[in-house]
C-alpha cells in the first residue's frame, strides 16, 4: 500500500466520525442543554456576561425542588400514566384480535382494509380536533381525562393494528395448524398458542402508545383547561410559564425527566417500530 | 382445510371461533367501529361545520354554503398561512431528505460506540416534541441565547448585534424550519438505514467490481434501490410539516406579526381560541387535498412494491 492512499483513507474516517459528530452534537445539544441548566441558579442563569457553558454558582437543586413541590408537574406525570395506562388497554383489546384477524382471517378484502386503518393514521389531528371539542363537549367529557382516554386510540388503534398484522403474519401458519389438529378451535389456537409467542410484538405495541400518549398536545391543549388535569406534554409548556416570566430551571428539569428516560427505553424497540412503518415498501 | 374441519363436527358455537368467515369480522369489527366513531365521524363533522355557522356558544347548526371560505379565503392572514405553510413544510423536507441520506450513509458504516450514537440521534424524535422544543425557546432566547453568547465569544457578532432568533420574521421562520428538521431527521434516517441494510451485500459488490466511484455508486445504485423507501420517508415527513403546529405554538405563536403561521396554527387560533369553530374548520379542511395528495402517493408505493 502507498502512502498516499492511506493517508486519503484517515482523512476519509476523519470526515466520517466529524460528520457523525456533527450530527449527534445537533441531536443532542438540546437536552445536554437542559441537564446543565436544572442544576444552575437562576442569578446564575440570568445574567447576561456569564458563560452558559461552565457553572458561574454552585450548581443547586433548588429548581427541582421548585418542580416537584411546588408546581403541579407531579400530578402532570400521574395524568400521563393514568391515560397512557388506559389507552394502552384500550388499544390492546382492540388492536390485538385486529391484527389477527387482518393477518389470517380475512383475505384479500382484509387486505384494502389493512391499508385503510393505515391511512386513518395518517389524518391529523389539526383536521379533527374542532368537531371533537365539539363531541367532546356533547359528552360531558370537557376538561376531563377520560375525554383523552376516548380520543387517543384513535391514532393508536390504527397504527398498532398495522404493527401487529405485520407480526402475525412472520409467524409460521403450521403453529395454529398444528394446534388446531390437536383439537383447539381457530380462536383457541390464537389464544393459547399465537398470543404467547407474540409477547415481544405485544410489548412493542404498550411501549409505542405509551410514547404516543406522552408526546400527544394538540388535542390535550383543546379538551382540558384546568391545571391539574393537563398531561405532561402540555402542563410544562403551559402552566412553568406565568407571563412573561420562564423558570428556565425548573421548566427544564421537566422536560428533561419527561423524556429522556422514555427515549432510552424507546431505543430498545425502535427497528420494530421502523419495520411497522415500512412494511410494504421492504420486502 | 381448517374449514373443512370446522363443518365436520358442529357443536354450539363452534361455527364462530373456528370459521374465519365469521370469526374475522368478529375479531376486527370492534376496531373498524372504533376508528369509524372517532375518526370517520368527527372527519365528516369537520366537512359539515366548514359549510356551517356552527360556534362553541350556540346549539344551531345551519348551513350557509360557501360563506367561510369565501371570508376565511379574502383574509390576509389566511393568505399569509398559506405561503407560510408550504414555504414550512416544502424547505423543511427538503432539508430532512438531503441530511437524512447524508446520515443514514454515515451510520450504516460501523464505528465505536454507535449504539450511543444512535440514541442521541434518536431523541428528538422520542422526547415529547413540545418539551423538546421547549429546550431549543431556552436556547434560542433573546436575552440569554448561548448560540449569540458563542457567535459574540468567536467574534461574529458584537453585544449590541445580539440576534432575536425568533423576534424577527424571517429570521424566525428560519428557525422554526431547523427545530422541525431537528425533530423529524431521525425518523427519515432510521427509515432510510432500514432501507440500506435491505440491499444485498452481492449488489454492492458487483458495482465495486466494475469500478464505480463513490458517487456513482450511490446514484446510479443505492439511490435507485432505496427510491421507494425514500418516498416513504418524505411523505410522512410532508404530512407531519403539513399539518403539525407544536413547534410553532410553542416556539412562536405564530409570529412575529403572523410570520410564522401556518393553517394548522390558525385554525387551533381561529376555531379553539377565537371560538368560531365554523372559520377554523373551514381553514382546517385545506389541509386535506394535500392529504389525499399523500395517501395516493403511499398507496402506489404499496401497490408496486407488491407487484414486484
Amino acid at each position: 500500500m502507498a502512502a498516499r492512499p492511506t493517508v486519503r483513507r484517515l482523512a476519509g474516517r476523519g470526515g466520517h466520525l466529524g460528520l457523525i459528530g456533527l450530527f449527534t452534537v445537533f441531536s443532542a445539544f438540546p437536552f445536554y442543554w437542559m441537564l446543565i441548566t436544572t442544576f444552575k441558579r437562576t442569578s446564575d442563569l440570568l445574567k447576561r456576561g456569564n458563560n452558559p457553558f461552565v457553572y458561574n454558582q454552585p450548581p443547586t437543586l433548588e429548581n427541582l425542588r421548585v418542580l416537584f413541590y411546588d408546581t403541579l408537574y407531579v400530578q402532570w406525570l400521574a395524568n400521563t400514566f393514568f391515560v397512557g395506562l388506559l389507552v394502552v388497554l384500550i388499544t390492546l383489546v382492540l388492536a390485538v384480535p385486529a391484527g389477527y384477524a387482518l393477518a389470517r382471517l380475512t383475505g384479500r378484502v382484509g387486505e384494502h382494509l389493512g391499508i385503510a386503518i393505515f391511512l386513518t393514521y395518517l389524518v391529523p389531528p389539526t383536521l379533527l380536533f374542532i368537531p371533537m371539542s365539539r363531541l367532546i363537549a356533547d359528552l360531558g367529557l370537557q376538561d376531563s381525562l377520560w375525554s383523552l382516554v376516548v380520543v387517543y386510540p384513535s391514532f393508536t388503534v390504527p397504527f398498532c393494528t398495522w404493527l401487529l398484522m405485520g407480526f402475525f403474519k412472520a409467524i409460521p401458519r403450521d403453529l395454529e395448524e398444528a394446534a388446531m389438529i390437536d383439537g383447539y378451535s381457530r380462536l383457541g389456537a390464537f389464544v393459547k398458542v399465537v398470543i404467547p409467542i407474540s409477547v415481544a410484538g405485544i410489548l412493542t405495541v404498550i411501549i409505542f402508545t405509551l410514547t404516543l400518549v406522552m408526546q400527544e398536545f394538540v388535542y390535550a391543549l383543546t379538551f382540558i383547561t384546568a391545571a391539574r388535569h393537563f398531561t405532561v406534554s402540555v402542563g410544562v409548556p403551559t402552566f412553568l410559564v406565568h407571563g412573561d416570566v420562564y423558570f428556565w430551571g425548573s421548566l427544564m428539569a421537566g422536560c428533561f425527566i419527561a423524556s429522556v428516560p422514555i427515549a432510552v427505553l424507546y431505543n430498545f424497540f425502535v427497528d420494530r417500530f421502523i419495520a411497522g412503518f415500512t412494511a410494504g415498501a421492504i420486502k | 382445510m381448517s374449514d373443512r374441519l370446522a363443518t365436520a363436527r358442529p357443536r354450539g358455537l363452534s361455527f364462530v371461533v373456528d370459521s374465519p368467515r365469521w370469526l374475522g369480522p368478529l375479531m376486527i369489527g370492534p376496531a373498524v367501529l372504533y376508528i369509524v366513531l372517532v375518526v370517520g365521524l368527527p372527519f365528516v363533522l369537520a366537512i359539515l361545520y366548514a359549510f356551517s355557522d356552527v360556534s362553541m356558544g350556540h346549539r344551531t347548526l345551519e348551513f350557509v354554503g360557501f360563506r367561510n371560505f369565501a371570508s376565511v379565503l379574502g383574509t390576509p392572514k389566511f393568505q399569509t398561512a398559506l405561503k407560510n405553510t408550504f414555504v414550512f413544510a416544502v424547505t423543511s423536507q427538503v432539508l430532512v431528505m438531503v441530511l437524512a441520506t447524508v446520515l443514514a450513509l454515515a451510520l450504516i458504516r460501523d464505528f465505536h460506540g454507535k449504539w450511543l450514537v444512535r440514541l442521541l440521534i434518536l431523541l428528538p424524535w422520542v422526547a415529547p416534541i413540545s418539551l423538546g422544543t421547549i429546550g431549543w425557546l431556552w436556547i434560542l432566547d433573546s436575552t440569554y441565547s448561548v448560540i449569540n453568547w458563542t457567535l459574540e465569544a468567536l467574534g461574529l457578532i458584537t453585544n449590541e448585534g445580539w440576534l432575536m432568533w425568533l423576534g424577527v420574521p424571517h429570521l424566525a421562520m428560519a428557525s422554526v424550519i431547523v427545530i422541525h428538521v431537528w425533530r423529524i431527521l431521525p425518523l427519515a434516517t432510521v427509515i432510510l438505514i432500514a432501507g440500506l441494510t435491505s440491499i444485498p451485500h452481492d449488489i454492492h459488490d458487483a458495482a465495486q467490481m466494475d469500478g464505480a466511484g463513490f458517487w456513482r455508486h450511490l446514484f446510479q445504485v443505492t439511490v435507485p434501490l432505496i427510491r421507494p423507501i425514500m418516498l416513504v420517508a418524505g411523505l410522512f415527513g410532508l404530512v407531519f410539516a403539513f399539518t403539525d403546529m407544536i413547534v410553532i405554538f410553542v416556539l412562536t405563536r405564530g409570529g412575529p406579526y403572523d410570520t410564522t403561521q401556518v393553517l394548522a396554527s390558525l385554525a387551533f387560533f381561529t376555531g379553539i381560541q377565537g371560538g368560531d369553530l365554523a372559520e377554523g374548520a373551514a381553514v382546517a379542511l385545506f389541509l386535506f387535498p394535500l392529504l389525499v395528495a399523500v395517501a395516493v402517493g403511499f398507496l402506489r408505493v404499496a401497490r408496486r412494491t407488491e407487484v414486484t
